[in-house]
């Protein structure tokens, strides 16, 4: 079993994902976020425990559901509610968005928005630390539709060509949007994709924080060595939507019901209390400071100013040349 | 002065921005052993190894994507793509990703990337003779240069290599092999500025690339009959300087545009109604452009012939508008 502090602080990393979707979800609902909105919900033990077993310095690029990695690797709340609130105080100062978080003296590369598209940028980060002689590692997460994009396949190659290290982690949730994964993909287990490029495959429980930590700390230390890339495929399952505005027409109640009784937050809970490794009253005490956070980031990004229009066409080059400042039409 | 051909040009300006910067490097289909499709990377795996001079799979979107991620982690790539029309199986990492980073995440990320590839056509056909530079002029987070001269082409892309945003960086097949003074010493082009190529009186032609050498030798037959063209190239079609020819459109009156693109819509479209827009006072007749038949390209030589614009096209076209 793992020790106690990091038991409490999975704990709290993960109550902390699921508050702040929560006020995500009250936030759209009184239309203070705009746009899409992807909620993390249910596959929180993939990014604590999986970013967990990186360190600090890893290069991390993810997808559009971004929130939950962003959390567990240590962004700022505030300016996470913030950039939801497209106020000037969010980490990508009201540019991005839901599916934009980003934060890179965090080497948290950023969400991006276009499916398996972003994996051959992990492959480019990974390079680049190859290439200064970097014990860094980078990290592509994606769910299981990206397994069909052409990205992953050119990306998964020439990873494995010049044996770089990267992680490739797949957060399969059975759903690529509304379509089961039975109709769109060849197999299901789609670890064993890894084999097509003589890479190691492994899957792990991606409801099981302590799974998700194990797992990825084998690949850490695979890739380290200098073995080539890793793919990973976390088994889990999103509770919300695909985005608000799914009806959810294309699964079950019962399903729904099913996998809710892995929640990876009370049973990890649950576990860690019947093992002896901390009492409840602690772990109510990580839950609690979550909830604050949450709350606070909500008063933070309220509370924020917009973004002057002035500023619309900063940030477009680093190095402008010519006209470049904002003219009304 | 020394006279070498664009292609050597693009060489020196490799060679001496790798010599100075170790992130700098190279990767692409064929770029190593085989030396890149038109030779231009010949001998540079000899020079700097197989770590600096990557061959890769023929796969345009990690090329191109893992570039992007590569100048983020710090260094300064080279992708090269083989073909302007393979750089379509890489546009969305170029649209999406290479170009938006630096606005989408407000400003905390760089991509200092200098995607070179050639255009250009001779009996290659319908999916290997497009000229598609202006699917990259259009996106904002680009800068999009396609010199002329061999000059330009080493200035500008030394300048390319040193800058911090992803530039992408069109040859033209057809004129590798162009000369042109260059000087020994070490020099710099900016990007974004049009220049005056030949001072006139009578008439402007604005052009970029082998069209902008075209021009230059239309201009050339033409003073023999006192006909005074003013020529200016482009170089940069993104950020587009537009002030030598506005200055020179209220000298001369009379404009022409030459591109070898597909007319409707065209770069040559762009830069018309900037003229109307900024001089319309100033025009004296209608401004006319010169530019390819709007049809996918042919391989039979004579029908290819007839579906890009030449020397001639240009000269008829100045006739025109000096009527």
């Amino acid at each position: 079993m793992v020790d106690k502090q990091l038991a409490l602080e999975w704990y709290r990393k993960m109550a902390l994902i699921r508050r702040f979707e929560e006020k995500c979800a009250e936030g759209y609902a009184y239309a203070k976020i705009g746009g899409f909105l992807h909620l993390y919900i249910g596959q929180e033990a993939v990014a604590v425990g999986a970013i967990g077993a990186l360190n600090d310095d890893d290069d991390i690029v993810t997808h559009y559901r971004d929130h939950g990695h962003a959390i567990a690797r240590g962004l700022d709340t505030n300016a996470l509610m913030a950039e939801l609130y497209g106020k000037a105080t969010g980490c990508s100062k009201g540019r991005g968005g839901s599916m934009h978080f980003a934060d890179a003296s965090k080497h948290f590369w950023g969400g991006y928005a276009l499916v398996g598209a972003h994996l051959p940028l992990a492959v480019g980060l990974a390079m680049a630390s190859q290439y200064k002689g970097e014990n860094r590692l980078a990290m592509a997460i994606f769910g299981d539709g990206s397994t069909n994009n052409g990205g992953f396949h050119e990306s998964l190659n020439m990873a494995a060509v010049f044996k770089l290290p990267v992680i490739f982690l797949i957060e399969n949730n059975l759903y690529s949007m509304g379509v089961a994964l039975h109709r769109d993909s060849s197999i299901s287990d789609l670890y064993k994709r890894a084999a097509s490029y003589g890479i190691h495959g492994e899957a792990f429980d991606g409801m099981d924080v302590q799974a998700a930590y194990e797992a990825t700390k084998r690949a850490v230390e695979h890739v380290r060595a200098g073995n080539g890339p890793v793919l990973l495929e976390a088994k889990t399952y999103r509770f919300r939507g695909h985005s608000m505005a799914d009806p959810e027409m294309y699964r079950s109640k019962e399903e729904v019901e099913f996998w809710k009784q892995k929640d990876p937050i009370t049973t990890w809970k649950a576990r860690c209390v019947e093992a002896g490794i901390a009492t409840a009253a602690e772990f109510d005490e990580m839950e609690a400071a979550a909830n604050r956070e949450a709350e606070e980031s909500v008063k933070f990004a309220d509370e924020s100013p917009e973004p002057e229009l002035s500023t619309l066409c900063d940030y477009i080059y680093a190095n402008p040349i010519g006209q470049t400042e904002y003219q009304p039409v | 002065m020394r006279t070498i051909t664009v292609r050597q040009a693009i060489q020196e300006a490799l060679r001496e921005e790798m010599r100075r910067d170790e992130n700098v490097f190279l990767m692409g289909e064929d770029i190593a052993y085989y030396g890149s499709a038109y030779g231009v990377t010949k001998g540079f795996v000899d020079e700097f190894g197989e770590k600096r001079v990557k061959d890769t799979p023929i796969s345009e979107t990690a090329i191109i994507g893992a570039a992007t991620g590569a100048a983020l982690g710090g260094l300064r790539p080279i992708p090269e793509i083989m073909s302007i029309n393979f750089a379509l199986q890489a546009l969305d990492q170029v649209v999406n990703h290479s170009a938006k980073l630096s606005y989408m995440f407000g400003g905390q990320m760089k991509v200092p990337m200098v995607m070179r590839t050639p255009a250009g056509w001779s009996q290659l056909s319908a999916t290997h003779s497009q000229t598609l530079e202006l699917l990259f002029a259009y996106i904002p987070g680009l800068k999009v240069v396609m010199p002329s001269t061999p000059y330009d082409h080493k200035g500008l892309l030394k300048s390319a290599i040193r800058d911090d945003d992803p530039v992408i960086f069109i040859e033209h097949a057809l004129i590798y092999g162009a000369k042109g003074e260059v000087p020994e010493e070490e020099y710099l082009v900016p990007i974004g500025k049009s220049v005056v190529r030949r001072p006139g009186k009578d008439v402007t032609v604005v052009a970029y690339s082998r069209m902008a050498m075209l021009a230059m030798e239309a201009a050339n037959d033409l003073a023999a009959e006192g006909i005074d063209v003013e020529v200016i190239d482009l170089r940069t079609l993104r950020p587009l300087d537009m002030e030598p020819v506005i200055e020179s459109v209220k000298k001369t009156n009379r404009v022409v545009i030459a591109e070898e693109g597909w007319k409707t819509y065209g770069i040559g479209a762009e830069v018309q109604s900037r003229i109307y827009e900024e001089a319309f006072d100033y025009i004296d007749a209608p401004v006319r452009r010169v530019a390819g038949v709007e049809v996918p390209a042919p391989y039979n030589k004579h029908l290819e012939m007839a579906a890009y614009p030449h020397k001639a096209n240009i000269v008829a076209a100045i006739r025109e508008v000096l009527k």
